[in-house]
C-alpha cells in the first residue's frame, strides 16, 4: 500500500518561499489504478517522484506496504526502488546511445543480474511489447511510439509492483496513446498498483479513480 | 550488458566530444611531458658545464696554501698516496672524481716547466680493495653527470681538463698543457726529455685558462720514481657532488684523513650549488603551471560532460542506482580517458621534446622512460579528481529538474 501523510514540499527560491505541494495525504491500495490529475504546476510530479523515493518531503511522510520511505537510508531506498517501484516518464528518459535491448538491460544491470540472464528477460520483455523485431536499434532510430514502448519494458525488467507513470501519454498520438493506456490497464489486472499523473481527463477517466491536484493542494 | 559496455558506448556514441575531451587530456599531458623533458635534459647538460669548472674540494698537506696550489709549488709538503685508497674505499657519497697530484719543476731544453705526476682511472679501480664499491661505480650524480648523447662526445683527453681524471696513461707517455706546447713548439707524437727520462708526447692539452695550461702531466709513479720521492703526493683534487658538499662531505673527509687539509673552492661549489637550485626550482615552477593548466582544462571538459549528463543520471537513479554507482559509471569513463590521455600524452610530449628540444633549448633531448608512467598517472588522476566532484554532485541534485519533469 502508498501512503501519503500531511506531505508538504517547500522550495526555497531568492529568499522566498514556494509551495510545490501542500499539506497532501493520500492511500493508494495494493493493485489500485490511479491518476492524478491537474494543472501545470501543481506540483503532481513532485507528489509521483515523492512517491518513487526521489523527492524527500519538506514535512510529512511517505509510506510504502507500511515502510516510512524517507526514514530509510539513500541507499536504502535506491534498493527498495529498484524492487518494487517502476518509473515511466512523459519523455520516455531511454538512455540515448544504447539499443533498445540495452536500455531494457540497465535495471537488470543494476539488480546484478547476470549477462545472459539479463539478454533472455530483456528480449521477453521488448517481445511482450512488441518490439522483439527492434532489439538492436538505437532510440533515435524508433518512432515515438517504439520508444515508449521500451521505457515500459525497461520499466517492468525487474518485475516492479508499484508503477508510478508521468504523463505516459503526453508525447503520443491518441492510437498509441490508448495501446499504453492498455498495457497499463493488464498490469493492473496483474496485480500491479498504477499511479499515473496526467492532465488529459480522457486519459484519467479510464483508471479506476481519479485524484485532483490543484495547486498545492488535493481536492479529491 | 556489463560496466564497462555502458562506458564505451557512451564514449563511441559522441565521437566528437570524444575526440575533444581526449585532445584536451592529451595535450595537457603532452605539454607536462614536454617541457619536463627539455628541462631535465637542460638541467643535464647545466650540470656537465658546471662539471667543466673543475674540482671543488683540494685535499692538501697541512701547512700548504691555495696560493701554493696554484703556483705549483708544492715541494713544502707532501700527504701520503695512499690516501687516495682511502677515500676510493670509503663509503663516502658524493666523491665522484679524484685526482691525486705531485708537482715537480723540472727543465726542458732551457726552459723550466712544472712536472705533474697524475694518477689515471684504471688504477683507481684496480687499487680499490673491494671493487664495485668503489666511488666510480655508484651511481651518477651531480658532479658527475651522465654523458648526453650528441653533446659530450668530446676527445679523450679532453675529459683531464673536463673531470679531472683520465682513463689511462703509459709510464712513457705525457700530456703536455698548452702555454708549455706553444712555448716548447711541442706536437702530438713528438718526444721528449725531463729528468733524463725520454716521453712521448700523448696529447695537447686544450687551453683552460688555468695553471694546468703552463704544466707537464706524466704518469704519478714515474714522477715520484724519477725525483725520488715514496708514494706521496702534494695534492688531492676531488670533483664533489654540491649537495654532498653542502651536507658535510668536507667534514667528513676530514674524520677520514685527519693528517691532511680539506679546502672548499667555494665559488665553484656555489655557483654549482646555486645553478642546480635555480634550475630545480624553474623546472618545478614550469611543472606547477602547467599541471594547474592542463588540470584545469581536463577538470572543466569533465564537468561539461557531467552536466551534459544530469538527465542519464537522474534516469538511473529513477532506475534504482545509488550515488556510487553513478560515480563508478563516472569514474570508469575518467580512468579509460586517463589512460588513454596519458599514453597519447607521452607519445606526443616525447615526440615534440625531442624534435624541438635541441632547437628551442640547445640540448640534445630523448626519451625519458619513466615519464611514462608519471604521465598516466598524473593523466589518470587529474581525471579521476576532475570528475569526482562533478559527478558527486550530480547524484545529489534534485531529481525535478535533473529529469526536467516539473
Amino acid at each position: 500500500m502508498l501512503k501519503v501523510k500531511s506531505v508538504s514540499k517547500i522550495y526555497k527560491k531568492r529568499d522566498q518561499e514556494v509551495k510545490a505541494i501542500d499539506n497532501v495525504s493520500l492511500e493508494i491500495p495494493k493493485g489500485d489504478f490511479v491518476s492524478i490529475i491537474g494543472p501545470s504546476g501543481s506540483g503532481k510530479s513532485s507528489l509521483l517522484l515523492m512517491l518513487g523515493g526521489m523527492l524527500s518531503p519538506s514535512l510529512g511522510k511517505v509510506f510504502i506496504d507500511d515502510e516510512s520511505l524517507y526514514d530509510l537510508s539513500p541507499n536504502e531506498i535506491a534498493a527498495l526502488r529498484q524492487k518494487k517501484i517502476g518509473f515511466v516518464f512523459q519523455t520516455f528518459n531511454l538512455i540515448p546511445y544504447l539499443s533498445a535491448i540495452q536500455n531494457v538491460q540497465v535495471p537488470l544491470l543494476l539488480s546484478g543480474m547476470h549477462e545472459k540472464d539479463q539478454v533472455e528477460k530483456a528480449q521477453y520483455l521488448l517481445q511482450r511489447v512488441g518490439l522483439d523485431d527492434r532489439m538492436d536499434h538505437k532510440p533515435s532510430e524508433l518512432s515515438v511510439g517504439q520508444q515508449q514502448r521500451i521505457a515500459l519494458a525497461r520499466m517492468l525488467a525487474n518485475d516492479p509492483s508499484i508503477i508510478l507513470a508521468d504523463e505516459p501519454t503526453g508525447n503520443l498520438d491518441p492510437e498509441m496513446s490508448q495501446t499504453v493506456i492498455k498495457f497499463l490497464i493488464d498490469l493492473n489486472e496483474e496485480g500491479r498498483t498504477i499511479v499515473m499523473v496526467t492532465h488529459d481527463m480522457k486519459v484519467a477517466n479510464q483508471a479506476k479513480r481519479s485524484v485532483i491536484i490543484a495547486k498545492g493542494g488535493t481536492v479529491g | 550488458m556489463n560496466w564497462n559496455t555502458l562506458v564505451f558506448r557512451e564514449l563511441l556514441q559522441r565521437k566528437n566530444k570524444l575526440i575533444t575531451s581526449g585532445l584536451a587530456i592529451v595535450l595537457g599531458i603532452a605539454v607536462i611531458v614536454t617541457i619536463n623533458t627539455v628541462t631535465t635534459y637542460s638541467e643535464k647538460a647545466i650540470s656537465k658545464e658546471l662539471d667543466a669548472l673543475g674540482a671543488n674540494i683540494l685535499i692538501l698537506p697541512h701547512g700548504a696554501s691555495l696560493v701554493d696550489y696554484y703556483s705549483a709549488d708544492l715541494q713544502a709538503g707532501e700527504i701520503p698516496e695512499e690516501y687516495v685508497t682511502l677515500l676510493t674505499t670509503s663509503n663516502l657519497e658524493g666523491l665522484d672524481n679524484l685526482s691525486p697530484k705531485l708537482s715537480v719543476p723540472v727543465n726542458v731544453g732551457d726552459k723550466q716547466v712544472t712536472l705533474t705526476g697524475i694518477l689515471p682511472k684504471n688504477e683507481f679501480q684496480s687499487k680499490a680493495s673491494w671493487q664495485g664499491a668503489g666511488i666510480f661505480s655508484r651511481p651518477k650524480s651531480c658532479g658527475n653527470v651522465d654523458d648526453i648523447f650528441g653533446l659530450t662526445q668530446k676527445a679523450p683527453k679532453e675529459t683531464l681538463v673536463r673531470k679531472r681524471v683520465i682513463e689511462t696513461l703509459e709510464p712513457n707517455e705525457v700530456l703536455v698543457g698548452s702555454d708549455v706546447a706553444s712555448k716548447l713548439q711541442l706536437k702530438e707524437g713528438e718526444e721528449i726529455a725531463m729528468l733524463d727520462k725520454p716521453f712521448k708526447i700523448s696529447a695537447i692539452l686544450p687551453q683552460t685558462g688555468t695553471v694546468d695550461d703552463s704544466r707537464v702531466f706524466a704518469h704519478l709513479h714515474t714522477v715520484q720514481d724519477l725525483t725520488g720521492k715514496d708514494a706521496v703526493v702534494n695534492a688531492i683534487e676531488v670533483v664533489g657532488c654540491c649537495e654532498q658538499i653542502s651536507k658535510g662531505l668536507v667534514a667528513k673527509i676530514n674524520y677520514l684523513i685527519p693528517d691532511a687539509q680539506v679546502i672548499t673552492i667555494s665559488q665553484v661549489v656555489d655557483t654549482q650549488v646555486k645553478t642546480n637550485a635555480l634550475m630545480r626550482n624553474l623546472s618545478t615552477l614550469f611543472l606547477v603551471i602547467i599541471i594547474a593548466i592542463g588540470g584545469a582544462s581536463i577538470a572543466n571538459d569533465m564537468y561539461n560532460n557531467v552536466y551534459e549528463r544530469r538527465k542519464e543520471i537522474g534516469t538511473l537513479v529513477a532506475l534504482g542506482a545509488n550515488s556510487s554507482v553513478v560515480l563508478k559509471v563516472f569514474l570508469k569513463k575518467a580512468l579509460l580517458l586517463g589512460i588513454l590521455g596519458g599514453v597519447g600524452g607521452y607519445i606526443i610530449g616525447t615526440i615534440i621534446a625531442v624534435v624541438l628540444g635541441p632547437l628551442v633549448a640547445g640540448v640534445p633531448v630523448l626519451p625519458i622512460p619513466y615519464l611514462f608512467f608519471v604521465a598516466v598517472g598524473l593523466s589518470v588522476c587529474i581525471t579521476l579528481i576532475a570528475s569526482y566532484f562533478p559527478a558527486r554532485y550530480a547524484t545529489r541534485l534534485d531529481p525535478c529538474t535533473v529529469l526536467q519533469e516539473v
